[in-house]
């Protein structure tokens, strides 16, 4: 037995797998480049309010989002701490919705135009004053097709 | 002759590299967007004469948040874990009962006869209102209708709506119409009826 084992250590050479962390290292950059990360950068604080019936948007592409929270501790000196509306990464006016909305219909083909869905993200805190006043502007854009943004409800919740 | 360099054992740095890339997979959250949809009503146009649809005063049921966020349905201050079952009842008047809705047969296009409610909730909010108020009032709206949904899917087809074939979540949804309508905004005056 011990005369087979030698001859086979001495004939057959341990595959190298000095290799293998060098392919395993590529998936990793591979997916921490991919790994789209936010591409605005938020400008107001939001906390999203919970809700359980809860609908996936189905086509990202065709979302615009409208954030609307209390400004981040930077700029609470220049804007205060009053909710206000952001658009791509600036603050933003309710006149600014209507530029907004037709910039990103311009931006997509003709044929998704009616699916385009504005993602609001709003923060629980926020009073519904400026909530339906931007509403009010998308009826008058005529992007009636709207999502409240919510997170999954946790255990023990209420209002 | 000197000897050779031993070779470092590099088998484990594959381990560890896995170990690296299994926790960026973990951790990275993929954001995906959720949340409540909605569709807005069109603006009606100017220079049309508004017509306000009359509609009968036991088809609809006013669900209001004012400014501290209380909330009153129908007429009566409620607590928000008791309005679906409230919405539910309003939505499928069990007992065909004067006070609520009616029911309007309706000739459901592959399916047959229905009686159909003609039950509106109209949501109203006051500018003061807190959004988390407001979703989670519009939640339980939501999920008043989808549980009647659901049941009518239950009973008709032995399966949750969610489940159904396209054409028969289109029946579903017009045997269980979602009258959801949002007035349009005003200031709700802290205003005593009685």
């Amino acid at each position: 037995m011990a005369k087979f084992k030698t001859k086979r250590d001495k004939s057959l050479k341990p595959i190298s797998t000095a290799s293998l962390p060098d392919v395993v290292f590529m998936l990793l950059f591979f997916f921490m480049i991919s790994v789209s990360f936010r591409q605005v950068e938020r400008v107001v604080t939001v906390r999203l309010p919970e809700a359980t019936e809860i609908a996936k948007l189905d086509r990202k592409d065709l979302a615009s989002h409208i954030n609307i929270g209390s400004p981040i501790p930077a700029f609470q000196a220049q804007y205060g701490t009053d909710s206000r509306i952001q658009l791509n990464d600036t603050f933003s006016t309710i006149d600014d919705i209507r530029d907004f909305i037709a910039a990103s219909r311009e931006s997509m083909s003709e044929a998704d135009r009616p699916l385009m869905t504005v993602n609001l993200k709003v923060d629980e805190n926020v009073r519904m004053g400026i909530v339906t006043d931007v509403k009010q502007e998308l009826r008058r854009c005529s992007a009636l097709k709207i999502m409240y943004s919510t997170r999954k409800k946790t255990e023990h919740s209420g209002f | 002759m000197a000897k050779p360099v031993p070779e470092i054992n590099a088998g484990s740095m594959a381990d560890i590299a896995f170990l690296l890339l299994i926790f960026f997979l973990v951790t990275t959250s993929m954001d995906v967007d959720k949340g409540i949809q909605r569709r807005l009503p069109p603006m009606p146009d100017e220079s049309q004469q508004v017509e306000a649809e009359q509609i009968n005063k036991r088809n609809i049921m006013v669900v209001l948040i004012n400014s501290n966020d209380r909330l009153f349905a129908g007429g009566h201050e409620m607590h928000i874990t008791m309005l679906k079952d409230k919405v539910k009842e309003f939505l499928t008047n069990p007992a065909n009962l004067p006070n609520l809705p009616e029911k309007r047969e309706r000739d459901i296009e592959g399916f047959g006869p229905v009686m159909v409610s003609r039950a509106v909730v109209s949501l109203q909010n006051d500018r003061g209102t807190s959004y988390n108020a407001y979703i989670q009032v519009q939640n339980e709206l939501v999920k008043a209708f989808n549980e009647v949904r659901d049941e009518f899917a239950m009973l008709h087809f032995g399966k949750k709506y969610n489940f159904l074939e396209e054409d028969q979540q289109r029946i579903v949804r017009e045997a269980v119409p979602m009258n959801l309508s949002e007035r349009e905004p005003r200031e709700v005056k802290t205003r005593r009826r009685r």
